[in-house]
């Protein structure tokens, strides 16, 4: 587009965002204090964001960061070193800084022969999210709050925003590895807030997948306000959320987050390998209810947490997990898949050039089971319908977990009855997975997400079926 | 002059007739070390630098930045954000601060100290904090031992006058433990922060987290009911970050706060006094000046349990139709200023925690929460959270406890309060803790 030239020019991926050459010699001063392992990950990203809120287009914004990140492992000591500097005395001296981090003594000279791997294409983009211009993107934040608003007139308020990314990156390493990956990005959201003799109550939904702009194709932004408003007025009746135990049926796509809480960090091969894990040891063993097979899938084309590589170079895979409730295998980078003796599964991934990568999920879902979502809402007598949930949080020793309910209703004799104000959950990883009584047949992916550990965020999705878990704990007011 | 404000000072100078034009320059240096088992396990050694620049005119806002302050890139960032700027709707009271007078009051946010310190010393307190913990209980073992620190200077400078430039840095220790016994695995965690190395309080540090992670073996659930809770200062810090968000002056301005119309209320128990203090040195997040470069200030908020005050941007004053109160917040260059609280304090009163203890009959004590940010919404006052800590009965601790939420509302939870601790702690965070009994709140358990 005319407006936005050089980030054309710097966005061709054809062009290397470092040379072949300069990646050799880069490794090779990494190298020079007689490490095991060298790796050099660079990235370019660029970003756009449109914000509205009150009824105004408050801010377009676009940014871009480019660096890199050399890590350098010698026996357990990993030193890391980053810089914004893709010169090759920048690297350069990146790369001798992060050796001496984890220096133990010299080395001599190692070349490292480099072989790309072909870039496999795992979500294709039809319409650079960049080549649209930005006076169509304030349209649809403005038909977003037109939409939201004539939703009722208890709306009194409205934010909406998109944001798209395009990022490349690159990883090489010493083991001769050489790959690439472009991963463009998507998202919009609006958030509601109705007010009422009850006081104010919010709703808010978001879409966004790994894919261009015509994720807009299928997706239309007025109805999604609308459901976002929906949600806020239709809290303005709610009651306060029981409190106590009861069985808890979640609705498809939104109780992803459910399993990534409950176990998926719980099986991140780096808190296993520490023993801060409760799954620590359980491969083989009965860990869910026999109606679970949990997935962690990379692959998946157009979802938000889709990769082509990891951020470590490793193609990216679909992982079965647990399968019908037997633990079946942990993720895993390549650090611990290397000191194990396995292979990666495609889990290396970090928030950016200035971070080092962990073992993250990607796109984490529990495959179909056999009821109808009726049938499950009919066979609770009691208990709680969860429609859409929020964040959540573990502690993965422990597996204690707790999630937030956005939009909830009661379940009385079989039947969804009255709208609940907004709550927490609070239940036990391991228990919550036997607790599994009743699965659906209806799965859907959820909502676009971010990962927290250590610090550091990445994109993430979750999907499940509708299904009850026998018992959890409901953290509302009510009696 | 400092070269980041002349670079900052170079951009604003191109501002054409009818814009207005900031840059906000940043550039920092990083160490962190990672310590298991013995052994230096990570050692990220790195510098960063960038530029955020925003454009205004006609009433329209745009924004770009970039992370690098090659000069290459600097023009384009400019022109960017000049792209950017036609899109926004015309708000007529969007702008840029302007000088307020206000003297920026000194503060000594950088230790020399903490730059002469050496990589091997630095080495050494991750390994210290380490071994003191493992050394605190036996049942214990450290899942990482930390230590980091961070320097940088920023500068911001805008069009309409503005200059400003600073510069800090400071360092802490972390820990994170796991307690094991009879099958059962706790976790817990210390730190210490400062601006000195040698001063950071490493056995403090490990005896938390020793003593987080052990206090809760054998805990069972609750059973569910109303009853009253005294909160650990950590715990109440996070509860003053939630309420900040009801005294924002943008979320006021734009009708988000429950307390939007409650300006001279009594909105909270008159045991309630709390002031946002950026100029308090012994603060975390103390700052000479605000996002926007004027300068920090005090700021009582509730006095006596009456809404005094809220914090403003010069946005959000603009909309009110009253001045900024320095509270302009942002988050480095890849952003621009929003509004909030800095460094909020609660005024402490004159109990300890063992005498609070001793005055609730039968609660519970919280030591840990868990899932604020997904159960509790300051919009509509809903508040609920995990929760983990000790029973109280008859004026004593009791035995341990967790898997349980709390919840109330917060217009109610600030209306009982109970007592105040006298135990005021200087955290990490947006805000002071110290012990705070609440009644009423609902305990679900089993």
């Amino acid at each position: 587009m005319g407006q936005t030239p050089n980030l054309a020019r710097m966005s061709n991926p054809t062009n290397m965002l470092v040379e072949r050459e300069v990646l050799s010699s880069v490794l090779a001063a990494a190298l020079g204090t007689g490490a095991e392992f060298a790796e050099v990950f660079a990235e370019d990203r660029r970003v756009t964001g449109l914000g509205l809120d009150d009824g105004k287009v408050e801010q377009v914004s676009s940014g871009r960061d480019r660096g890199a990140g050399i890590r350098v492992v010698n026996g357990e000591t990993t030193g890391f070193a980053y810089t914004a500097d893709l010169t090759e005395p920048g690297l350069i001296a990146a790369a001798r800084a992060a050796a001496s981090a984890a220096a133990s003594g010299t080395g001599g000279v190692r070349n490292v022969g480099l072989v790309q791997s072909d870039r496999r294409v795992v979500s294709p983009v039809a319409v650079y999210p960049d080549t649209i211009a930005k006076a169509t993107k304030v349209e649809m934040l403005l038909r977003a709050n037109d939409a939201a608003r004539s939703a009722g007139s208890s709306i009194v308020q409205v934010s909406a925003g998109m944001g798209d990314s395009r990022k490349r990156i690159l990883v090489a390493n010493s083991d001769g590895l050489l790959a690439t990956d472009e991963q463009v990005r998507i998202n919009f959201r609006v958030s509601a807030v109705a007010s009422g003799d009850t006081g104010m109550q919010t709703g808010v939904q978001s879409i966004g997948g790994t894919i261009g702009f015509e994720l807009f194709d299928d997706n239309d932004v007025e109805e999604l306000a609308r459901r976002a408003a929906q949600q806020a007025l239709t809290k303005l009746r709610a009651r306060p959320a029981p409190s106590g135990s009861m069985p808890v049926v979640i609705k498809c796509g939104t109780g992803g987050v459910l399993f990534h809480e409950a176990c998926g960090h719980g099986l991140e091969a780096d808190l296993v390998g520490k023993g801060a894990s409760v799954y620590a040891g359980r491969r083989g063993e009965q860990v869910a209810s026999p109606l679970i097979t949990l997935v962690d899938d990379g692959t998946m084309r157009g979802e938000w947490g889709a990769i082509g590589i990891d951020d470590e170079g490793h193609p990216s895979q679909r992982n079965v997990l647990i399968q019908d409730g037997i633990l079946t295998d942990y993720m895993w980078d390549h650090l611990r898949a290397r000191k194990e003796g396995r292979p990666h599964s495609g889990n290396g991934r970090r928030q950016s050039y200035m971070h080092l990568p962990m073992v993250r999920m990607t796109n984490t879902y529990v495959l179909n089971g056999t009821e109808t979502p009726d049938d499950i809402i009919r066979a609770t007598d009691h208990g709680v319908y969860v429609a859409q949930l929020g964040g959540g949080q573990v502690d993965t020793a422990s597996g204690d977990f707790v999630f937030g309910m956005v939009e909830a209703y009661l379940i009385e004799g079989g039947q969804i009855t009255e709208p609940l104000r907004e709550g927490n959950l609070i239940g036990n990883g391991p228990q919550v997975l036997q607790d599994i009584d009743l699965l659906g047949n209806d799965f859907a992916m959820g909502s676009p997400g971010t990962c927290g550990k250590d610090g550091q965020g990445v994109p993430v999705g979750d999907g499940q079926p509708t299904l009850r878990v026998k018992s959890l704990t409901i953290g509302g007011t009510a009696a | 002059m400092s070269e980041l404000l002349s670079l900052a000072e170079r951009i604003v100078a191109q501002a054409r007739p009818g814009e207005q034009v900031e840059a906000y320059v940043s550039r920092g240096t990083e160490t962190s070390i990672r310590v298991y088992e013995g052994e230096v396990e990570q050692f990220t050694s790195a510098q960063s630098e960038g530029i955020g620049v925003r454009v205004i005119r006609d009433g329209r806002t745009g924004f770009a930045y970039a992370g690098t302050l090659d000069a290459s890139v600097i023009d384009e960032v400019l022109a960017d954000a000049r792209d950017n700027v036609q899109f926004g709707t015309p708000d007529e009271f969007a702008g840029l601060a302007t000088p307020d007078g206000v003297a920026i009051r000194p503060l000594k946010l950088w230790d020399e100290r903490l730059e002469r310190c050496s990589t091997a010393d630095k080495v050494r307190l991750a390994m210290d904090l380490e071994r003191h913990t493992l050394a605190g209980d036996a049942r214990i073992r450290v899942e990482s031992a930390d230590y980091s620190d961070g320097g940088g200077e920023a500068a911001v400078a805008t069009s309409t006058g503005i200059r400003a430039h600073g510069r800090e840095n400071g360092c802490y220790v972390s820990v994170s433990t796991l307690a094991d016994d009879r099958g059962e695995t706790m976790t817990g965690f210390g730190f210490a922060v400062g601006r000195d190395p040698a001063a950071l309080d490493i056995e403090k540090a490990a005896r938390d987290a020793v003593d987080r992670a052990t206090r809760l073996l054998g805990a069972g659930k609750p059973s569910s009911g109303r009853t009253t809770v005294v909160l650990d200062p950590f715990v109440t810090a996070q509860f003053l970050s939630v309420v900040s968000a009801t005294v924002n002056g943008e979320a006021v301005a734009k009708g988000r706060s429950i307390f939007r119309d409650r300006l001279g209320d009594q909105v909270a128990s008159p045991l309630i006094t709390i002031v946002d203090d950026p100029t308090d040195e012994r603060a975390y997040t103390s700052t000479e000046v605000d996002g926007e470069g004027l300068a920090t200030r005090r700021n009582p908020l509730l006095s006596a349990g009456r809404l005094d005050r809220f914090v403003h941007s010069s946005y959000s004053a603009r909309r009110l139709g009253t001045q900024s109160t320095g509270n302009a917040v942002r988050g480095g260059f890849r952003g621009t200023p929003g509004c909030g609280c800095i460094a909020m304090q609660l005024v402490p009163g004159d109990r300890s925690p063992q005498e609070l203890i001793a005055g609730v009959d039968n609660g519970v004590l919280i030591q840990m929460v868990q899932g604020l940010h997904s159960g509790v919404n300051p919009v509509s006052g809903d508040f609920s959270t995990g929760a983990s800590g000790l029973a109280i009965r008859n004026g004593a601790l009791a035995e341990p406890i967790k898997e349980f939420t709390i919840a109330s509302t917060l217009q109610r939870m600030l209306l009982d309060v109970a007592a105040v601790g006298n135990d005021l702690e200087w955290l990490p965070m947006r805000a002071t803790g110290l012990s705070l009994v609440i009644h009423d709140v609902t305990v679900s358990g089993s």
